[in-house]
């Protein structure tokens, strides 16, 4: 009796992988992602990554796929976590690569993890489009890995934006000259606070009160008491979300009435503007968009309704538009040719929901820097070749 | 003095933290690295009661607290009381809670990954100045100590002013005496536990007013907690207040007056000191 269970068990498995199998057969482009889907990267990648994946392959397969040649292929993903770490992230690479033998691969989640993954990516010859990350001396590291494209900018460009906003404000006479500076003590701060500090002091800013914090420390305090002792008329702070959060509720609650005020990543989240909504008015964030273009517009909705979260004001939008340079390339060279595929993306023009969009030396030419609340909507109000740029005003008092 | 109202505040909101894991780890002798996992939650059920529902904080406390001791108690019977059973001193019975609980960590971590996702979720609830001597506080954190030091002082009568607390020392002190004079242990443990368990998730409902949280952020929680408790002496509520009060104030003293980004070593370094010249806590006894 049990033989038989067991017999008839195993003839409708076989069955069901038979019928599994003609399913696969159906061409596909495999897309290799990895990315964290635990561990404490996992709530960043859950704002501005995954939902993107999930939005993209609805999107191209809804419309039948992607054209390659003359073939209409739908996107396949292979999810893999990266459990928020290096070791693990090269490894599912190498699984993606040599096992699944995925047709392309989406960049990683986050600078440091893209950076321990490159040599690897490169080494399988697949196009790297970076659009979490950033870091200063690219053009060395895209000599080094040619096949990498970074979207985002270098980590100087963003923090030298928030300087640049600050001196438009002081040169209308709108804020003073004494800055409080404080960034989270982990390799994003250090690299935004090394090239900060220098160009505040060439655009002769006085900098009153400087300090760093330890990564997930959320009693900030003693710094927002120290900003408000130091007197200072700008408090501009690389933070993380969680601190970002911190310091700004903090700031009401002590009454820190700077005339500008900076917090960085998560200062672009959607969620930033429903906590604070009121308060979050004229606060100044890494990041920002043209609200008004009708591609950012229509891109917001559409994620809305497909994924049920709304993007952020920054990176969301560039993590859809790599996916669209990535598509675009595939259909105009018209093949699964990798290194046809990377030398369509360094030399083409793409348009995607931030625009249209090419890459100089590997970096994109477009790059939001600094943007500020205004009616729940963060405004970009400085970058690198791009328009609608808001001018900045000076931050109202929290009320 | 603005120093020392902000380093009291925090050290209350470490207090919560901790307060919890002292009755298990004291008491229950369960050390439960799941700890961090119930607050957290706990601040998952408080957002959802808050967002959703539109129950303060504060009184959905009065939920949540009799779900989690349920909860926990159902914990310990099904999952510890066998540990306890079969462990034949207390070396073992650590081993193994600490590896049931470690796993206990990664599903309570996995299920609020499922629900919630892996996003940061923060909400607003009494951000609002609060005059202490002519500086503003959060109310919010002023709240939360309020009730941390009320927890604390109901806990210790109880501890100390009624026959069950006094049972629940005894347990603490030596188990295997105490079933000598009729205490059923077991029973005390598991309520020990399962009282552990529902100050942990009230301490999350609290803290879920004002820190930003996430599903996988309960470990930072179990390692505050388990310093605190180890510095304040295994199962001692007052060491372990005592121990988060002066983490509070020794942190921020340091953050405010030398630089922020020292907190951390401030914390570790206390914590080898006290490990170095009071192996056995603040107000632990030596063991025999």
């Amino acid at each position: 009796m049990l033989r038989r269970t067991f017999n008839s068990l195993m003839v409708s498995v076989a069955l069901f992988s038979l019928g599994a199998g003609a399913a696969i057969a159906e061409e596909t482009l495999k897309v290799g992602v990895s990315a964290s889907k635990t561990g404490p990267l996992t709530a960043g990648a859950t704002a501005v990554y995954w939902p993107n994946m999930q939005l993209w392959v609805h999107d191209v397969n809804q419309k039948g796929g992607i054209k390659v040649g003359e073939k209409l292929l739908k996107v396949e993903l292979v999810e893999y976590d990266d459990k928020s770490g290096p070791e693990e992230a090269v490894k599912n690479i190498q699984r993606l690569a040599t096992v699944d033998k995925v047709d392309f691969i989406v960049a990683p989640y986050t600078t440091g993890i893209n950076l321990a993954a490159a040599p690897l990516i490169a080494r399988y010859g697949y196009p790297q489009l970076i659009a979490t990350g950033n870091a200063n001396e690219l053009e060395t590291f895209v000599k080094r890995w040619p096949n990498s494209f970074w979207l985002l900018g270098k980590a100087s460009d963003m923090s030298t934006g928030v300087v640049g906003t600050l001196k438009t404000l002081r040169d209308k006479g709108q804020i003073g000259n004494k800055v409080a500076l404080a960034h989270v003590g982990e390799a994003f701060g250090l690299e935004m606070i090394q090239s900060a500090k220098p160009a505040f002091k060439t655009a002769g800013f006085d900098i009153v009160y400087e300090t760093s914090y330890p990564i997930g420390t959320q009693d900030l305090a003693p710094i927002i008491s120290g900003a408000k002792a130091a007197k200072a008329d700008a408090f501009v702070a690389f933070s993380y979300p969680p601190d970002t959060f911190a310091l700004t509720e903090q700031a009401q609650i002590q009454g820190l009435n700077v005339d500008a005020f900076y917090v960085g990543v998560g200062g672009a989240l959607s969620g930033y503007a429903k906590r604070f909504a009121k308060q979050a008015e004229g606060v100044l964030a890494m990041g920002g968009i043209n609200p008004a273009d009708r591609a950012y517009k229509d891109y917001r909705e559409r994620h809305k309704q497909v994924t049920g979260q709304e993007p952020d004001y920054w990176a969301s939008p560039v993590v859809y538009a790599s996916l669209q340079i990535l598509q675009q390339a595939i259909e105009k060279v018209g093949s699964k040719d990798r290194a046809a595929v990377t030398k369509a993306i360094s030399s083409g023009t793409f348009d995607t929901v931030i625009g249209k969009v090419s890459f100089n030396n590997n970096m994109l030419g477009r790059v939001w820097t600094v943007g500020q609340w205004n009616n729940g909507v963060l405004q970009g109000v400085n970058g690198l070749g791009v328009d609608g740029a808001n001018a900045p005003i000076k931050k109202p008092a929290w009320n | 003095m603005q120093i020392l109202v902000t380093g009291l505040l925090l050290g209350g909101t470490y207090a919560l933290i901790a307060l919890g894991l002292t009755l298990q780890y004291g008491v229950a002798r369960i050390m439960n690295l799941a700890n961090g996992e119930t607050l957290v939650a706990a601040c998952f059920v408080a957002f959802w009661l808050f967002t959703v529902v539109e129950v303060n904080p504060l009184i959905g406390m009065l939920a949540i607290a009799p779900i989690a001791v349920a909860l926990n108690w159902l914990i310990y019977a099904g999952l510890l009381q066998p540990l306890v059973r079969r462990a034949r001193n207390r070396g073992m019975l650590e081993v193994d809670t600490i590896l049931a609980t470690f796993g206990l960590l990664f599903l309570f971590q996995g299920l609020m990954l499922l629900g919630f996702g892996g996003g940061y979720f923060s909400y607003k609830f009494l951000a609002e100045p609060f005059l202490i001597l002519g500086d503003s506080y959060g109310l919010n954190r002023v709240v939360a100590f309020i009730a941390a030091a009320s927890i604390a002082a109901l806990l210790y009568l109880f501890l100390y002013f009624t026959r069950y607390g006094t049972a629940i020392r005894a347990v603490a002190v030596d188990p295997t005496s105490a079933q000598l004079v009729a205490i059923d242990v077991p029973r005390m443990a598991g309520f020990a536990f399962a009282l552990g368990g529902a100050l942990t998730a009230c301490g999350g409902t609290l803290l879920s007013t004002f820190y930003t949280f996430n599903a996988s952020m309960g470990v930072v929680f179990t390692m505050k907690a388990l310093i605190i408790v180890i510095m304040g002496g295994v199962g001692d509520v007052r060491g372990a207040t005592i121990a988060a009060l002066i983490l509070g104030v020794a942190e921020t003293t340091v953050a405010s007056l030398i630089d922020p980004g020292l907190t951390l070593a401030t914390n570790y370094a206390l914590f080898i000191l006290v490990l170095l010249f009071r192996p056995q806590g603040i107000l632990g006894r030596a063991s025999a």
